[in-house]
């Protein structure tokens, strides 16, 4: 390639094109071929540890933080991993500068939580020339790139919205619903709404975004109280919004769990404590830590084996029955 | 020049004709009518689209309701704005006031949350001083930067901006720090003779900033700085050290604001506490009758603007409209109350806008009434 760049004039630029092309044609007819071609590369040079660039989205809850302690504590030296871990700080630039490092780098496997769908094309158009396989975590692309990575690892998110929206069918039938939407056009908002919706839609009376975070979930609630005072439950995004709102809702004078009920998807541990003291009625999990299965994954793509194309990590779901001991378990 | 020169003949002008229509004219023109306007209207159509919203009420010993959230929301931008319109009175701007609430938050919960007992009184006062005294050096670094070096307050105050919410990221390392201590909840969520915190903080820091430009010559020199710099220091004002002082004040009221913003949730989210808050913050101050050009400046306005703002983004769920509208709500609302402000707009309608007078644009704010120079 650096031959090729230097070599780049006017005329140049039409056969590097077309070089290019032809490399993007062989790197979609095998892509697990190319993962087992750098691994030699890597082989050769650096002892048998597998080169890992994981790109985090950044730190904007409890739940991404288990995330990235997970997947650090399962990628380490003694597992045969060397993994270079960048923090996106929730900017899709950073990411995507990340990414090129990656790709300049030569790593032997790109894994990386896109911190929203779209505007991916062209970087990952420019790993798939470099036959560097990529492993998407937790989130998905929306993409014009064909066979833009090679496995995904992650929650169902819509799964969690009907698992959800089916607990509420069956104990609170009659409930009045306000959604507490994360930020709007994430994975995790668009599908546990549509998840959430497809069973029990016709409940919801209303909408709002909270963007994920206590302060705004917490403002959003205060508003919903004042437009829709039938409203008889929550159902929110993530736990932390449903912390915040817990706050707008004693701060109204009612009681949290009781007078408003809160369904929420996460199992963070200040979602679970909330459970326990009767504040939230059932929280559907999304289970972070999957590091080891992260590992396992990576593995074998690097060697070259065949992966299924989505590896769903295993949800769990709680009511109140939860008890403290299993709070305090928690890792996170 | 000749907006400071000329206002008071041509605003005592008109105003001595006292017929209704210069009242009115005078009223419409001053800067603050339309702002003041839209958001009447806009609670009077919250109080519509749903009744009770304009009730408020004493529960558990304190006020309760909608407007009570209100306030307690526009707390923030109000403390944001505070030195956002001083700084921009010289002539400046500074953006990095949210990067600023973010490492205050962050610095003030770190330690809490690596003392002892988070909740002894004498610690949370600590964290505080400690917050507002990192907002502060924010401030200084960036008078250094403007004052000191001359550098570009745009390009001189985006470094601490972009490079902030890594430091705050470093502090926090990269988490999200979580504490649990009560006192130093109540600033965000507590109350004090039944009024929210935030309100109060809010409304006494307004009282001190007003004293102190208003009732000392700051105020004075600022306005002079920020028409003409040159001029101001050959007239013997020391324009670097009062540049550099309204960057250390634009700093710990930002470090403040942070505070109260992020005590309610007890989390110093590095990424999330403050993000895009500074154009919130210019926002607030434009709407409060102030041009980013320099010079007089109005901090009454920013009690209309930060009211203005946070009705803005209650409003949309109020009205049950979908979150995907909400910027385009907030936008269509600014942009009919900045169109309606516009003095060009005005004059144009009026009909009566001749070649003589091409600096109409400056003149309604000249209007603005000597109260609030005095106030």
């Amino acid at each position: 390639m650096k031959g090729n760049t230097r070599t780049r004039t006017a005329v140049a630029g039409a056969i590097s094109a077309i070089t290019i092309l032809a490399l993007a044609a062989c790197g979609g007819g095998n892509d697990t071929g190319a993962g087992g071609g750098s691994t030699g590369d890597s082989g050769g040079g650096s002892g048998d540890s597998i080169r890992v660039g994981f790109s985090q989205l950044g730190a904007e809850s409890g739940w991404r933080t288990a995330n990235t302690e997970s997947v650090k504590a399962s990628l380490t030296k003694d597992a045969g991993f060397d993994l270079t871990f960048v923090d996106a700080q929730q900017k899709q630039e950073n990411q995507i500068k990340a990414l090129r490092d990656f790709v300049a780098q030569d790593v032997d496997v790109i894994a990386f939580s896109p911190v929203i769908e779209t505007g991916w094309d062209e970087v990952l158009q420019e790993i798939k020339d470099s036959g560097i396989p990529v492993v998407l975590v937790d989130r998905t692309v929306d993409t014009t790139v064909d066979d833009p990575y090679v496995t995904w690892i992650g929650a169902d998110f819509k799964q969690e919205g009907t698992t959800a929206g089916e607990w509420v069918k069956e104990n609170a039938p009659d409930a009045k619903i306000f959604e507490l939407q994360g930020t709007l056009g994430s994975g995790a908002q668009v599908d546990r709404e549509a998840g959430f919706g497809d069973v029990v839609g016709d409940q919801i009376i209303g909408k709002a975004s909270g963007n994920f975070t206590r302060a705004e979930g917490k403002t959003a609630v205060e508003a919903a109280l004042q437009a829709y005072p039938d409203m008889t439950m929550i159902f929110t995004h993530n736990d932390d919004m449903g912390l915040g709102a817990i706050e707008a809702i004693e701060a109204a004078g009612k009681v949290p769990g009781k007078d408003i009920q809160i369904v929420s998807v996460d199992g963070v541990r200040d979602g679970l404590q909330a459970l326990v003291d009767k504040k939230f009625n059932y929280v559907v999990e999304c289970n972070p830590v999957f590091g080891d299965q992260l590992a396992d994954l990576i593995k074998k793509v690097a060697d070259g084996e065949d992966v299924p194309k989505e590896t769903i990590v295993i949800d769990k779901a709680f009511d109140q029955t939860i008890t403290q001991a299993d709070v305090d378990a928690r890792a996170y | 020049m000749s907006p400071t020169t000329a206002p008071g003949q041509r605003a005592a002008g008109p105003a001595r004709g006292s017929r209704g229509a210069d009242v009115w004219r005078e009223v419409t023109h001053h800067g603050l009518f339309w702002p003041l306007l839209a958001l009447v209207l806009l609670i009077l159509a919250c109080g519509v689209a749903s009744p009770g919203f304009l009730d408020v009420t004493v529960r558990d010993g304190h006020l309760f309701g909608q407007l009570v959230d209100l306030m307690r929301n526009s707390a923030t931008p109000l403390l944001l704005a505070l030195g956002m319109c001083l700084v921009i009175a010289t002539g400046g701007i500074d953006l990095s006031v949210g990067a600023v609430m973010a490492i205050a938050l962050a610095v003030s919960l770190t330690y809490l949350d690596n003392a002892a007992d988070p909740s002894a009184p004498g610690t949370v006062l600590t964290a505080v001083l400690l917050g507002l005294a990192v907002g502060g050096l924010g401030g200084m670094f960036n008078g250094a930067m403007v004052a000191g070096l001359g550098i570009q307050p745009f390009i001189a105050t985006m470094i601490l901006m972009v490079a902030g919410r890594g430091i705050a990221m470093l502090i926090t390392q990269g988490q999200i720090t979580t504490v649990t201590s009560p006192p130093f909840k109540s600033i965000g969520s507590g109350f004090v003779l039944g009024v929210p915190t935030p309100v109060v903080i809010a409304v006494v820091t307004f009282g001190l900033v007003v004293l102190l430009v208003r009732r000392t010559a700051l105020g004075m020199f600022l306005e002079s700085i920020g028409i003409n710099r040159e001029a101001s220091r050959l007239a013997g004002v020391r324009s670097r050290r009062t540049t550099w002082t309204v960057y250390v004040i634009a700093g710990v009221l930002a470090g403040l604001a942070g505070l109260v913003y992020g005590a309610p949730t007890m989390a110093a989210d590095a990424n999330n506490i403050g993000l895009m808050k500074e154009l919130d913050a210019i926002m607030v101050v434009v709407l409060g009758g102030t041009k980013l050009d320099g010079g007089r400046f109005y901090l009454g306005g920013l009690l209309v603007g930060a009211m203005l703002l946070s009705t803005l983004e209650r409003a949309v769920i109020i009205f049950q409209l979908p979150s995907q509208t909400t910027p385009l709500f907030k936008a269509l609302v600014l942009i009919a109350v900045c169109v309606a402000a516009s003095p060009t707009l005005r004059a144009m309608l009026r009909g009566r806008r001749r070649a003589d007078r091409s600096d109409a644009p400056a003149a309604p704010v000249e209007t603005t009434p000597a109260q609030e120079v005095t106030a």
